[in-house]
């Protein structure tokens, strides 16, 4: 009888959590006037300044951003997680299928510190870099010293737009230091007198310079008159065709107000 | 009476369902990573995985070789360097400091064991990296590391060295005191050995936080995925690329980096084992009198 007695207290017990953690799951729905975003830390800036933005124009949407890279942001929409996804390069087909939704466009710097006497590259000089061919300094016309070459994780979307577009089908070396974020490639950058990387235009700061390619310098003018030869799209990316707060919000960021933050932020506006 | 009795019952029940929830999840845990990493091990076979020494998620290349060595060669330098030097910083605590210094010194040190990991990987990039760049290399590197881990991981040991230690009973010192031995032979030759199975568990907690850490690694160890030649060679770790590349689109991709987590989790589970059985050895050997 008293086994039995226990047997059945246990049974109920573990039946009331799980069916209490049922209820807790399907308790998580969306408030409406909440927008969500993830993804490149490239668009972070501009997501987090388009929603604040957005948010002044109509104080009851919130609209929270966050970062983890193209890789991040394109899973995270595709399943469900968050409703707009940031990608800073070309889906390619072994991306889920996502509506795509233009930003802006954004050139890639290739970077040092500014110490580096170096000033420009050739676009084959560049791609032997990276890729482990050259790896002393002199054979570019700088210092005798090895490169460190510094590039960001596997995941990310301005890697993957700096090896379609430069690289093509040419290995980046695995002796690169990875870096995570946009933010800790510059640092590690303005922190290294060897180091080069490639980073975002519009997170080129006075801590690092950004080298002329094929003589071309690496100016937003240049990049809107199509001479630069390194740019990349920065999409935002749904699910399916956006509707209600979500559509409202992405018609405002490709708009003439949400244009104009772009071109504030150092992007090239969509023309 | 009846009402005493069912709260006794009432008790056991509860404390035992939470004890078989901790286990079911557990094992939930296991076998999720262990069915999510299929699809790689399928893919690249899993001896081709365990031995292969290229890892690029965008070439598809799944060789683990780099960063198990990676993580382990880490691991093993910051044991080196902890390990002494924790069980003599506790030696000092249990034994040798005056009680004042003692009350001033133990609060600071578990405070030191309470301090997130990013806040050392911080301190890593910002002074360790730099130092030792001068020495040659991208400054990201094993020995950065090496250092970083190192520091800790020694919170860890001490705190718990140190209660072994002073759980000895006072009839072992008194005894060997008594024999006529010196307070370092005490130490060495009677209180350590008796303290063993602490100071072991110490080491073993101090390794698993060191084998499972991923955010100050990340930021020190420049994550190269190459099997590193040198102590200045930079150097990666599998919970490091874990958390690095975790978000990824590509099912075989993310598979991979689940095959990476079940390879982990073998090893956490190896290398506890060999804890354990060198723990039940020693107590063994050990004749309590």
């Amino acid at each position: 009888m008293s086994s039995r007695l226990t047997k059945g207290l246990i049974l109920i017990v573990i039946v009331g959590l799980l069916a209490g953690s049922l209820v807790a799951a399907s308790c998580g729905g969306k408030l409406s006037g909440t927008i969500t975003e993830s993804g490149s830390t490239t668009v972070q800036p501009l997501a987090q300044a388009l929603g604040e933005e957005f948010h002044k124009k109509h104080s009851d949407v919130q609209v929270s951003v966050a970062g983890g890279g193209s890789g991040a942001g394109i899973t995270q929409v595709n399943d469900g997680i968050v409703d707009i996804g940031a990608a800073s390069r070309e889906l390619t087909s072994s991306d889920p299928p996502l509506v795509k939704h233009i930003l802006a466009r954004d050139g890639i710097a290739i970077i040092t510190k500014p110490s580096n006497p170096v000033t420009g590259l050739t676009e084959a000089q560049v791609v032997d870099i990276f890729s482990g061919a050259i790896t002393n300094w002199n054979a570019v016309g700088g210092p005798d010293h090895g490169i460190t070459v510094y590039v960001r994780e596997e995941t990310s979307g301005t890697r993957g737009a700096f090896q379609e577009l430069v690289m093509g089908s040419a290995k980046i070396t695995s002796k690169a230091i990875i870096q995570i974020s946009s933010v800790a490639i510059r640092q590690a950058i303005a922190g290294d007198s060897y180091g080069i990387g490639f980073e975002s235009m519009a997170y080129v700061n006075e801590t690092i310079k950004a080298l002329d390619i094929n003589g071309i310098a690496a100016t937003q003018a240049n990049v809107k008159n199509e001479t630069y030869p390194i740019v990349r799209p920065l999409y935002f990316l749904t699910k399916t065709q956006p509707t209600g707060v979500v559509k409202d919000f992405i018609d405002f960021c490709q708009g003439s107000e949400g244009q104009k933050i772009v071109a504030d932020n150092g992007y090239i506006a969509i023309s | 009476m009846r009402f005493r009795y069912l709260i006794d019952r009432t008790s056991k029940v509860v404390v035992l369902v939470f004890a078989l929830l901790a286990l079911v999840i557990l094992a939930a845990i296991a076998a999720y990573n262990l069915k999510a990493a299929l699809p790689a091990f399928r893919q690249a076979g899993v001896l081709h995985m365990l031995f292969g020494t290229e890892w690029s998620l965008t070439n598809k290349e799944f060789g683990l070789l780099p960063m198990i060595l990676g993580s382990l060669m880490v691991t093993a330098g910051a044991l080196i360097f902890a390990v002494p030097l924790g069980v003599a910083c506790a030696i000092l605590l249990a034994e040798v400091a005056p009680t004042r210094v003692r009350q001033f010194l133990r609060p600071a040190v578990d405070l030191l064991a309470g301090i997130p990991s990013v806040v050392f990987g911080l301190v890593g990039l910002v002074i360790i990296v730099p130092f030792i760049r001068d020495f040659g290399g991208p400054g990201y590197s094993l020995a950065a590391g090496i250092i970083v881990l190192t520091v800790m991981i020694l919170p860890t040991i001490v705190s718990i060295s140190e209660d072994s230690i002073r759980a000895v009973p006072k009839s072992y010192r008194e005894g060997a005191l008594a024999l006529g031995a010196t307070q370092w032979q005490t130490i060495w030759r009677v209180l350590l050995p008796s303290a063993r199975s602490g100071i072991m568990a110490s080491v073993v907690l101090g390794m698993g936080r060191a084998i499972g850490e991923a955010m100050a690694m990340i930021m020190v160890l420049g994550n190269s995925p190459v099997i590193p030649k040198s102590l200045l060679s930079p150097a990666s770790t599998m919970a490091g690329t874990i958390a690095a590349d975790a978000p990824e689109a590509s099912g075989v991709q993310r598979s991979a980096l689940f095959a990476i987590s079940v390879v982990l989790f073998l090893l956490i589970i190896i290398i506890n084992g060999i804890a354990l059985v060198i723990l039940r050895r020693g107590s063994r050997a050990q004749n309590v009198c």
